[in-house]
């Protein structure tokens, strides 16, 4: 099988019921992305597929051949992080950390997700094009990613920081 | 899990002929539920055919309506313009359900076949008629808190999770399904789902192999009065306990032209009240017609030893959400 992340490509032989979660981490060595509950109800495992927040646990590998996929290891480097991995040091949004790299790609998908006008269970007002960003808002679109360790103000703040002051930088989004 | 092939076929008659062909085959879409219970060993599918790349767009059909591809994905589906503005209850019901990930995962067609989450038919040590049919329910002496208030058996009493679908049961959805040798047939959402009696195990009207291509919503007068509210353990990502799909139409002399009501939560389907539906009629819309109303469809209520509290709840929630909707300005969205 042959897999496209984060701009490298992958042939693999697998066998067919490899979940996408399961090729990362334990073929491919890619172990930022954790396993939480291996059931779809933490978000420890989220990857972008095509940009989109996906959970890689309840996928099967199979599936997403040839798709682009990004994990933790393709957002920053220790050198050069992403803006949100400096907001979640500078909020302190997280402890142990397990949950981190599914929280923050989570939130680089909900960026996404509002810039393309997505409405949540929260937002008020369903015809408007912009949704207005908020701690609420943020809670709701963030509910998929549990952290164990309480870190959840943090990761609020941080989240709400990058989505308000877009960088400059035009960092990998 | 247990091994099997997978097939990716071109299109949906492709699709239909690898599953009439292939011994214990399951359409394979978003895989969020299917891949789960694989992995529980629950669902043991020997073939697996993809159908997540088909039917995939939203159009307008003739008349106003909209026809919805089984395979958009969920958040395709909550986010469309068409669906915010003409269906708001279905962007509400959706967007209520499971989480972000989650949904950009999800496709209509599992999300209308998803099965249920009743803990014991998830615990292969326990006896489950769903899943082994004649092995007896441990739920019925169990823990009965997420359990059926209606329509429940002595076989069965677990609930469908859906929250989209109680939307669409609401809204008068019809499914669009293919069967083998290009068979097409429609079938309204609120007869797809079966109640457990005896054979739980059916859980719908599809026959072996019928695939879901699209869902169907009519023109409606309830843009402006409708919602969806869910009652649950948490504020966000969690099943329903209950849940309420309330729509109005208001006559100009401000009486009740149409109401619609559909539950969740409550049974082993989305359950469409029409018992209450039929009362609120003609009528004007006070409290205390919502509450008879809700008194009335709440009547055949049957609770388990964990979940009488469901039976008051999910009435305070329907008067509560009409009363909101009646109160609504008309113009406001
Ligand atoms: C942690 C968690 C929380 C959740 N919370 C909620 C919630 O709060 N509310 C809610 O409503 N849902 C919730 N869900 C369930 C979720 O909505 C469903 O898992 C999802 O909709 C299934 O869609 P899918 O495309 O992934 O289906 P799959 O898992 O691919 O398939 C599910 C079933 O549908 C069949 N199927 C798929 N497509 C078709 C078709 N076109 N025709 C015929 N049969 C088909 C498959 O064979 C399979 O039996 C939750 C799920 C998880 C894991
Ligand atoms: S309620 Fe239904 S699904 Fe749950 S254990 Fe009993 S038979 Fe199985
Ligand atoms: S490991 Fe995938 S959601 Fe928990
Ligand atoms: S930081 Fe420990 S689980 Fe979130």
């Amino acid at each position: 099988m042959h897999f496209a992340i984060n701009g490298r490509s992958y042939d693999v032989e697998l066998d067919i019921r490899t979940s996408l979660l399961d090729l990362l981490r334990d073929r491919l060595g890619l172990t930022g992305t954790k396993k939480g509950c291996d059931q779809g109800a933490c978000g420890a495992c989220t990857v972008l597929v095509h940009g989109e927040r996906i959970l890689s646990c309840l996928a099967l590998a199979v599936q997403y051949q040839r798709r682009e996929i990004m994990t933790i290891e393709g957002l920053g480097t220790p050198n050069a992080l992403h803006p949100l991995q400096q907001g979640f040091i500078a909020h302190d949004g997280f402890q142990c950390g397990y949950c981190t790299p599914g929280q923050i790609l989570s939130a680089v998908g909900l960026a996404r997700e509002l810039q393309n006008g997505v409405p949540s269970a929260v937002t008020a007002n369903l015809t408007d094009d912009a949704v207005e960003v908020t701690a609420d808002e943020v809670r709701e679109r963030m509910s998929g990613n549990l952290c164990r360790c309480g870190a959840h103000n943090g990761i609020v703040e941080a989240v709400l920081e990058y989505l308000r002051e877009p960088p400059e930088t035009g960092a990998a989004r | 899990m247990t091994p099997f092939r997978y097939e990716k076929p071109a299109d949906t008659a492709g699709a239909v002929e690898i599953s009439r062909r292939a011994p214990a085959a399951r359409y394979l879409a978003g895989g969020t539920n299917l891949v789960d219970l694989m992995r529980e060993t629950i669902e043991r599918p020997e073939t697996l055919v993809d159908v997540s790349h088909l039917s995939g767009e939203i159009r307008d059909i003739d008349g106003g309506g909209l026809r919805i591809g089984a395979g958009v994905k969920n958040t395709a589906v909550a986010a469309h313009r068409s669906v915010r503005e003409r269906y708001p209850l279905l962007t509400q019901a959706i967007l209520s359900g499971a989480s972000a990930q989650i949904r950009n995962m999800a496709s209509v067609g599992g999300n209308i076949m998803q099965r249920t989450r009743c803990l014991y038919f998830y615990d292969d040590a326990s006896r489950c008629n769903k899943r082994e049919p004649g092995a007896g329910c441990d739920a019925l002496q169990g823990f009965t808190r997420n359990h059926a208030i209606l329509g429940g058996s002595a076989s069965c009493v677990a609930t469908h999770p859906s929250d989209m679908c109680v939307a669409l049961a609401a809204l008068d959805a019809s499914v669009q399904l293919e069967g083998p040798r290009g068979a097409r047939r429609s079938l309204n959402l609120t007869d797809l789902h079966r109640l457990p009696g005896n054979t739980p195990e059916i859980e719908t009207g599809l026959q072996p192999g019928e695939l879901i291509t699209a869902v169907e919503l009519h023109p409606n007068r309830f843009a402006n009065r409708c919602s969806y509210r869910k009652v649950r353990d948490r504020a966000s990502f969690a099943f329903a306990l209950v849940s309420v799909a309330a729509a109005l139409d208001l006559a100009d002399d401000g009486s009740i032209r149409e109401a619609r009501l559909a539950l969740g939560g409550v049974a082993h389907k989305p359950w469409r009240a029409r018992t209450a539906e039929a009362l609120l009629a003609g009528k004007q819309p006070a409290e205390t017609q919502f509450r008879q109303a809700a008194d009335a469809e709440l009547s055949a209520a049957r609770p388990l030893p964990h979940n009488a509290f469901k039976i008051e709840l999910v009435k305070r929630v329907i008067v509560s959400s009409f009363v909101a909707l009646a109160q609504r300005k008309e113009a406001s969205a």
